[in-house]
């Protein structure tokens, strides 16, 4: 490269690390991605973990210094922290749209404390539209989703469920 | 005891307490009684697994001596595991399930809470992690011991069955050993019968609901915190174990 790196460049080589469970996402949109910083040992990248399980973390590492690599950037760190504790509220508009597009209800904001508290949130179908919708499970195909099913279309989708 | 060892115990049995409760759980994948069940309980020991390996990392480093989550997850003998003894338990009926995480859950959820609010800023952040997902699996348990409790003839004998049998468990979650009591004095670790207390209004809350009845105390069962187990422990980390055993050094 001929001007120097910034961190801004770094972070749009990065929009092409997608979560390998939803891979239209990216990880800067779905705010696993917390921090680029340039350093003299070269590029340190921090991630932080969805749930305390997510089996996806070894794969988005292992992504973002393959993409990094691939760009030239020879000494790339993947640093995982986990304070503070990643919210489904650090999801981007961008990335709520694409989870919504891809057939998956974006989580309700944590502000509405119901959805934590165990009432249950107005969902929208992501196929249909219609609000009338109602959980299957609570526990859906990955940690981080619930199962949902639309009264009105009568299809079964994930839920992004809020944390 | 010393701080740095009453620390490296406590950090030692909060991993240990959800690997083994996570492998218990994770026994039901490809068993459970209805599809959304039994994703639902390997969603929750994934959960767990994934709080074990953030303890166990921790302990690992607190100890100094170059042991990862690996070399103590699977390279400890059943003596030196210090989880309590009903995390242990083998899984039973769907019943016994149930009321063994609920009786868990309830214990689980305000102490996480609790270590989110403590000095050690290690402990602190798992714990602002596992807070989140332990909130979740109380609902999930108690929502299932109340369907349970007050649904049929059959099912509410089961759940009052499986409270009967885990209750001489419950004792040891609340009574600290030296290192908890170390750490407790030094306001790292919350005092445990403040956690005691939240647990007793929540079992008395779920259980009326189930229409189930709190057994009165009685004898209960200690030595889980010492690495004095049941007999089922062994035969649970031969089976987690076997692997690493059987091919040391395996890469995979």
């Amino acid at each position: 490269m001929s001007a120097p790196l910034t961190p801004q460049d770094v972070l749009d080589l990065l929009e092409q690390v997608k979560d390998p469970e939803v891979p239209v996402i990216s990880v800067r949109e779905l705010g696993v991605l917390r921090d680029v910083q340039l350093t003299a040992d070269g590029v340190e990248v921090t991630i932080t973990p969805t749930y305390s399980g997510c089996p996806a973390m070894d794969v988005m590492r292992t992504e973002i210094e393959r993409t990094l690599h691939a760009a030239g950037i020879d000494r790339v760190t993947v640093k995982q922290v986990l304070s503070p504790p990643w919210t489904t509220d650090w999801i981007s508009a961008s990335g709520r749209a694409k989870l919504e597009g891809y057939g998956i209800a974006p989580p309700p904001h944590s502000a509405d404390i119901r959805a934590l508290k165990g009432a249950a949130p107005v969902v929208k179908c992501p196929h249909c539209g219609s609000t009338r919708t109602e959980m299957i499970s609570a526990f859906g195909s990955t940690a981080c989703k619930a199962l949902y099913k639309c009264t009105d279309c009568l299809e079964p989708f994930d839920l992004f469920k809020c944390l | 005891m010393e701080r740095s060892e009453a620390l490296f115990r406590t950090v030692l049995r909060l991993g240990d307490n959800s690997l083994v409760l996570g492998h218990r759980l994770s026994e039901w994948c490809g068993h459970g009684p209805q599809l959304e069940e039994d994703i639902a309980q390997a969603n929750i020991a994934l959960d767990l697994l994934g709080q074990a390996r953030n303890y166990l990392t921790y302990a690992g480093e607190i100890e100094g001596k170059g042991r990862t989550e690996d070399d103590l997850a699977y390279l400890r003998t059943e003596r030196q595991f210090l989880n309590v003894k009903l995390a242990e338990l083998p899984k039973g009926d769907y019943a016994h399930t149930i009321a063994r995480s609920f009786l868990f859950d309830a214990f689980h959820l305000p102490l996480q809470q609790a270590l989110t609010k403590s000095p050690d800023e290690r402990l602190a952040g798992i714990a602002g992690k596992a807070v989140k997902e332990a909130t979740y699996h109380l609902r999930h348990s108690s929502e299932w011991l109340v369907r349970f409790g007050d649904g049929t003839e059959e099912s509410h004998r089961r759940a009052q069955a499986a409270i009967d049998g885990l209750w001489m468990y419950t004792g040891e979650l609340f009574a600290p050993d030296e290192a908890e009591r170390t750490l407790i004095e030094a306001g790292i670790l919350p005092d445990l019968a403040s956690i005691k207390a939240e647990w007793d209004a929540t079992v008395a809350r779920v259980l009326a609901e189930a229409t189930l009845v709190r057994p009165a105390d009685g004898w209960m069962a200690r030595g889980g915190k010492d690495g004095q187990h049941t007999e089922h422990l062994g035969f649970l980390l031969a089976e987690l174990q076997y692997l690493p055993r059987a091919f040391p050094g395996a890469q995979w």
